[in-house]
């Protein structure tokens, strides 16, 4: 067979395939039909089993994942376990809460069965390398399904940790971790799978649906954006104003220094307010960031490259008004403001996924409105304003996964609001019970029994059977049918 | 032809832009202006399907026009309440704040139609994406041409036309359509060609919507009432366009002993309703090409098939008419077997024990329904736990469609995505997550520099403990001076 192309370099330059890479995925797979068909992953107890698996996995190896977390990214133990571990925690026993098990007790009218598709995969990502892992993985046990995990190779060390503890906590038969890079995922899809989560930028996005489209396997891609903040004056309230700035601070250096698909990309301010929102942003930073410890580091060389080249552009690094200092060695780049970029530079046409912060100053608040509607749809728009009319219109005219007012990223962690994006930002949700719906097929259940039977329903039809067809129908028709099928009284 | 394509497009995102296709009233009055063009020209419509198909005015009533105009109904009375924003439970981790999920609109979207029922499969999903507030582009088949030149006709007289476009044409006008960048492609047809949509989807990242096919499988058990099931079985066969429906029972299974009986049945039910020379009668649909002809036909000319015939098999080339056949054990290895047979032609498979007709369809592809015909619970519980289909019915066939509480739609190869009532309107939405917050409730224990006391209070917050919560909104921890 040949190589799919194009193929799903990430990492300049080409790997060597591992000799006998092809079979080896394709024995992982067959084993896990194995393991699907043989039903076990269906029965409540499996599934409840898996999900303690992970839970204990999750308490007793906290420190592990701490210190995988911070060799992959510098990230931080406390934002660590507020982004990853905590949200899996609760997602874990959420789940267990919930009784999401197909009806045993025959139906006698009609309903929607929930069975799993079967033998699903997950590709993960390198900036919340375990959330992004674990939080499928909780979705798709919970729903009944066989997982191939595939964490991302450019966060080894959770990759490892993942490689290690997955088999020892869970059902090593059903659920079961891929290690390897772009060479392995291309393999992966040259199988069919029954349904595929991938995480990622829009350009892999575009080659996994289209390697999915020739075994016609569904997908859901949680891609990127850039997630405008819209910056209101918010009526005179310092105390209000520090509050907002806290949280714009953290929604972007504190989320993976800005390596993160829901971070605040830029923000859109009224020109007059520049000067106090920079000021506060400036004492802000200065207070959360008292050491290099407390903001993750860039995740490797190529992407440190990909955003010092950002600031390289001479109108672009004109624009710096704060920070932009580059350290090479330990792969960190300080706090970053800038003030109005050309809006044609890549600083601001890419997702920049990183610590650089353009603000882009508009006459009217409102008007940063049509800016965001002439933009790509971003996985979330954040507002922070007081003004209820601007909210109605924020959330009436533009179109995004989602949308925040007065904080950032935090709706990550609201499991009863589907995660996913629209547009360019992809499409599939899940968190919470749309995890489980995600992994789910939703059957539909008719029964009947012999006792109703409607003559004029056969052939054949002479002009007094349509009649009467025609008669009951003019009448309720959703209500016949009904009564037809003996659903109603 | 590209031009064309753009041109469309270009109209349409320029409308949705605008506006134009958001508001309640204007989503009615569309929907209402398609229940008129049901009712005014019911006789265009019939004719055009009968030229296309030779279809009984019964099936296009009850199959197409009646499920229309109760689609159109049905979101009428529904939309309002679908519009409305569903509020969430935010949890004690934002608190205080509001959670909801609003539905919006996708865009711009393209529906692309099948042959064989040319009306419903073009109408009902434009129905959705008109409620769900979407701009769009309606390509019916060619292959049912008569249908196609109704809607491109008909459809501007009543609808917004900068919002509600009818594109016809085949291969080349569809490649130029599937080109341009949508926000959703709602496909109904074979798997062939739902694996291109896909393909081009991919290239704009565009989610897709396909309602495929696949061998629909009905097991007969000898626990029924089974005159009322082969009525019940031969209506959903041949009394949907002769067997051309993707939801027609493909072949029946049944226990070696009981096959016979079952055999006899069918025989008469199928004379009492299409008569000694079912060729002639006006109950039955014609195959829609010669096309299509050709292939079925190819599929019986094998002498080791033709042998099983145990009723039917008459034809007529020259009126594309192919009477109700019956075959009984044909060899699992042919045509008739392994592909979707999508016409007059019910093989009868035999088996030992009726429990091994589970096995039996779970080793075929996973088909859009399947069916039961039995009494027995035992058998009924087995069969909808360990079949994956897209619906199933128990002791009838093909109904689930018509109701509007049930969502219909493949799984594995017979597809992805459903629709139907309140599932079409979902189908074309995008459900916005929309968090407010307050600039209450500000917990500085989520800021960095992170201390142990804040982490303590942070952990708490995030497992939605109230006592953290409560720490939090106090401003713990305190900081020192």
């Amino acid at each position: 067979m040949g190589r799919v192309a194009p193929s799903f370099e990430e990492v300049g330059g080409k790997q060597q395939p591992a000799v006998g890479l092809g079979e080896t995925v394709s024995r992982t797979v067959s084993e896990l039909r194995v393991a699907y068909e043989s039903g076990r992953t269906r029965s409540l107890e499996w599934r409840q089993s898996q999900l303690r698996g992970l839970l204990r996995l999750l308490a007793e190896e906290e420190a592990a994942a701490f210190r995988a977390l911070r060799e992959d990214l510098g990230k931080h133990h406390a934002e660590a376990y507020r982004d990853e571990l905590g949200v899996l925690v609760k997602s874990a026993n959420a789940a267990l809460r919930e009784v999401w098990v197909p009806l045993i007790a025959f139906p006698a009218r009609a309903q929607l069965e929930p069975q799993p598709l079967g033998v699903v995969l997950v590709f993960s990502c390198w900036n919340v390398p375990l959330g992004l892992s674990l939080e499928p993985l909780i979705g798709a046990v919970a729903a009944g399904n066989a997982v191939a995990l595939k964490p991302s190779e450019l966060a080894p060390a959770t990759a490892k940790f993942l490689g290690d503890n997955i088999g020892k906590y869970m059902d090593a038969t059903a659920v079961k971790v891929i290690q390897g890079g772009p060479e392995v995922g291309e393999q992966l899809m040259e199988h069919r799978w029954d349904k595929v989560l991938f995480t990622g930028s829009p350009r892999i996005g575009r080659v996994v649906m289209a390697a999915a489209a020739k075994h016609l396997t569904p997908v859901a891609l949680e891609l990127g954006g850039k997630c405008p903040c819209i910056f209101d004056t918010l009526g005179g309230s310092a105390r209000d104003l520090q509050t907002a700035v806290n949280r714009v601070v953290s929604g972007k250096w504190s989320s993976c220094a800005g390596q993160a698909c829901l971070a605040i990309d830029y923000v859109l301010v009224e020109e007059r307010f520049v000067p106090v929102l920079i000021k506060a942003i400036k004492s802000t930073l200065k207070r959360f960031f008292t050491d290099s410890d407390h903001m993750a580091r860039i995740v490797n060389a190529r992407h440190f490259q990909r955003l010092s080249g950002l600031l390289k552009d001479t109108s672009v690094a004109a624009s710096v008004l704060h920070g932009g200092k580059l350290d090479a060695k330990n792969l960190c780049i300080e706090p970053t403001i800038l003030l109005n970029p050309p809006l044609d530079s890549a600083i601001m046409t890419e997702e920049i996924f990183g610590p650089l912060l353009p603000i882009i100053t508009v006459k009217k608040i409102e008007d940063s409105i049509d800016f965001v509607k002439a933009r790509p749809r971003p996985l979330a728009v954040y507002a922070f304003t007081k003004n209820a009319a601007l909210r109605r219109r924020i959330v009436e005219e533009t179109s995004s996964g989602s949308v925040t007012f007065n904080d950032a990223v935090v709706q990550y962690g609201i499991d009863s609001l589907p995660f996913g994006g629209v547009g360019e930002s992809g499409f599939g949700q899940y968190h919470g019970k749309h995890s489980f719906e995600m992994f789910s097929h939703k059957k539909a259940v008719l029964t009947r029994g012999y006792l109703i039977e409607l003559s004029a329903r056969y052939p054949p039809w002479d002009g007094s059977k349509i009649s009467m067809m025609r008669q009951l129908y003019r009448y309720n028709y959703v209500g016949f049918v009904l009564t037809f099928l003996g659903l109603k009284k | 032809m590209a031009e064309e394509a753009k041109a469309v497009v270009g109209e349409l995102r320029a409308s949705f832009k605008a506006g134009r296709t958001r508001p309640a009233e204007w989503r009615a009055a569309q929907l209402r202006a398609i229940v008129r063009m049901v009712e005014e020209r019911e006789q265009d419509i019939t004719d055009a399907l009968h030229a296309d198909l030779a279809k009984p005015s019964m099936e296009s009533y009850l199959h197409e026009i009646s499920l229309a105009k109760a689609a159109c109904t049905f979101a009428l009375k529904g939309l309002k309440n679908w519009m409305k924003p569903n509020k969430v439970p935010a949890g004690v981790t934002t608190f205080p704040s509001t959670a909801q999920i609003v539905s919006e609109p996708l865009g711009v979207v393209l529906v692309i139609s099948a042959w064989n029922y040319p009306f419903l499969l073009s109408i009902d999903p434009v129905i959705g994406a008109i409620a769900a507030g979407n701009a769009v582009v309606l390509k019916p088949s060619e292959i049912a041409p008569a249908t196609s030149a109704m809607f491109a006709k008909l459809l501007p007289e009543y609808v917004d036309n900068s919002c509600i476009k009818v594109v016809e044409g085949s291969v080349p006008e569809t490649t130029a359509l599937l080109e341009q960048k949508w926000d959703k492609i709602f496909y109904t047809g074979s798997g062939n060609v739902g694996r291109i949509v896909m393909a081009a989807a991919a290239k704009h990242l565009t989610p897709v919507a396909l309602e495929l096919g696949g061998k629909c499988p009905a097991i007969v058990d000898s626990n029924v009432d089974l005159h009322v099931a082969m009525k019940r079985l031969a209506v959903g066969k041949w009394g949907c366009n002769n067997g051309q429906a993707c939801i027609a029972p493909d072949y029946v299974i049944t226990t070696k002993s009981f096959a016979p009986e079952l055999v006899d049945s069918l025989k008469r039910v199928l004379e009492r309703f299409y008569g000694e020379d079912p060729l002639q009668s006006a109950d039955l649909s014609r195959i829609v090409n010669s096309n299509h002809f050709h292939r079925l036909t190819n599929l019986v000319e094998d002498k080791e098939v033709a042998q099983k015939i145990v009723y039917g098999g008459q034809t007529d080339e020259k009126q594309l008419k192919i009477a109700p056949t019956v075959l009984l054990d044909v060899p699992l290895d042919t045509g008739l077997m392994t592909s979707e047979i999508f016409g007059p032609f019910l093989p009868i498979v035999t088996v030992d024990k009726i429990e091994d007709s589970i096995d039996f369809i779970n080793s075929k592809t996973k088909p859009l329904a399947a069916y039961l015909f039995t009494k027995d619970k035992k058998l009924q519980d087995n069969f909808v736990s360990n079949v994956p289909a897209g619906g199933m019915l128990v002791n009838d066939v093909a109904l689930h469609l018509a109701n509007p509480h049930l969502p219909f739609g493949g799984v594995g190869d017979s597809g992805m995505g459903s629709y139907h009532g309140k599932f079409s309107f979902d189908c074309f939405s995008h459900k916005k997550a929309v968090l407010i917050r307050g600039f209450g409730g500000e917990a500085k224990a989520r800021y960095p520099p992170y201390t142990t006391e804040k982490q303590k209070i942070l952990r708490g917050l995030i497992n939605g403990s109230f006592f953290a919560l409560i720490l939090a909104l106090l401003g713990f921890p305190k900081e020192k001076r």
